[in-house]
């Protein structure tokens, strides 16, 4: 086995580009941060899709040029919005009756952990002694999709994707699709389906770097965008 | 008719006694920073805060404030992490400390907690944090197969509230995302204390079709001079 550390990996802009095929045309996404973010630049032509932001925005458009923020119109991540038609606002409670109410079609969150069956950790890390649950538990509960865009390992290149997570779960069994720098894996009733992998990685060169088994699937392929 | 409108954010907030528990709205804006900076001259300790996050993180003035200053004995919220690693908040200094206690709570359960308070609720079973540690400890329902944890309403004695606009009566309107926790915090307190940014408009001057915290939950309404604490976004 060569030295997989070294060898090539994709960026956060190609990990946020084959998230973009996975949002549903006219669907409602909600996007968390760091990566997901990244996801709305990578829209097809013609694909539309309704931004729900917890800060109380739906239909969220691109972010505002600069020297033309609006103080009171920004998103969840606290990055000014731009006002666009069909924009409507609503509080806090609101917002989270369309997530855990099961409007909102899809969720794109980055991860800490996902494990065999689903669980997801995204929101503490032990040694911090505190954590930032934020939107993220309602949104593992509620979304009827939640697409993980994450780095395939962690900054020590250990596998983020684990047989069981170890650290504190967000939500159990929620997760449906992960796609990270080396791959597309689907979770299944059965266990994790690995899908697609980058180019130039091979299945086994990613089981290598995955924590828990993968079957590979009869119509695996390369990375599609 | 009661007079609601008072000259002063001191004022506002002068019989705020200690051991009160406070509510603290914004989500980036929509934060309350000059009756939070009146509550801070004032001096009341032994507070709880109910707010989203903890403050501390961006050098102005909001619930952060009350809490370096010692005066936060637990907040109860959605964030206690600062949002980079290399940055330690008054309140995580304090919470290692072992000064202070901390309730955390999905975003959306706090939320549903306060709109409950408001809206004389027992309490409600939600999906979120099943099965993580947020939930252990609580009361577990299935529900036509799904399960639910079961959580209580959070009351308080007084909310901070940041407006756009209100008419002598109390109604209020907010302005784009401004809104978030401060439409169900205005109803869930017993005291609930408004600071605007605008002018105060004769009854009838706004459409009753946009007022989006009727006046019957509004108890006193403080307009932010021009010398006050003027929001600069998140």
């Amino acid at each position: 086995m060569p030295d997989l550390e070294d060898k090539p990996r994709l960026d956060r802009e190609i990990i946020a580009m084959r998230v973009a095929k996975e949002l549903p045309n006219g669907g409602y996404v909600n996007l968390g941060i760091g990566i997901p973010t990244l996801v709305s630049a990578y829209l097809a032509p013609g694909q539309v899709v309704f931004y729900h932001s917890e800060s109380g925005v739906l239909n969220c458009g691109p972010l505002a040029e600069e020297g033309e923020e609006d103080i009171n119109l920004i998103n969840a991540g606290g990055q000014f919005l731009q006002p666009v038609p069909g924009m409507s606002y609503f509080g806090s409670a609101d917002a989270f009756a369309m997530i855990r109410g099961g409007h909102v079609d899809v969720t794109v969150l980055g991860a800490h952990q996902v494990s065999a069956r689903g669980d997801l950790a995204n929101w503490m890390l032990p040694q911090r002694g505190v954590g930032n649950v934020g939107g993220a538990m309602d949104l593992a509960a509620g979304a009827d999709d939640v697409i993980v865009a994450m780095e395939h390992t962690d900054r020590q290149d250990h596998p983020k994707i684990v047989e069981e997570c170890t650290l504190p779960l967000t939500g159990k069994g929620c997760v449906s699709l992960i796609v990270t720098d080396l791959a597309v894996v689907r979770c299944t009733p059965d266990g994790l389906v690995l899908e697609e992998v980058a180019p130039g990685w091979t299945a086994e060169e990613v089981q290598e770097l995955t924590a828990a088994r993968l079957m590979i699937s009869p119509d695996l392929q390369e990375y599609q965008l | 008719m009661k007079n609601k409108i008072l000259q002063s954010f001191d004022e506002a907030v002068a019989d705020i006694p200690d051991g009160s528990t406070v509510m603290f709205p914004g989500f980036g804006v929509g934060s309350p920073q000059n009756l939070i900076a009146a509550l801070n001259r004032q001096g009341a300790k032994e507070l709880t805060g109910i707010s989203n996050g903890h403050g501390g993180t961006t050098g102005r003035v909001d619930v952060g404030t009350l809490i370096e200053a010692g005066q936060v004995r637990k907040m109860i919220c959605a964030f206690t992490a600062p949002t980079h690693p290399s940055r330690i908040t008054p309140f995580v200094q304090k919470y290692n400390d072992g000064e202070m206690e901390a309730e955390l709570l999905p975003q959306g359960t706090l939320a549903e907690r306060i709109r409950s308070a408001a809206a004389g609720i027992g309490g409600f079973f939600t999906p979120a944090s099943v099965g993580t540690e947020l939930a252990e400890g609580k009361e577990h329902r299935e529900i036509n197969g799904r399960t639910y944890v079961l959580e209580f309403p959070l009351h308080a004695d007084y909310a901070f509230i940041k407006a756009w606009q209100a008419d002598t009566f109390g109604n209020l309107q907010f302005r784009l995302a401004q809104r978030n926790f401060n439409p169900i915090m205005a109803m869930a307190a017993k005291t609930t204390i408004v600071e605007l940014e605008n002018e105060i408009v004769s009854v009838g001057e706004l459409d009753p079709d946009k007022i989006h915290v009727p006046g019957i939950y509004v108890d006193r309404m403080v307009i932010i001079p021009p010398d006050g604490i003027w929001e600069t976004g998140p």
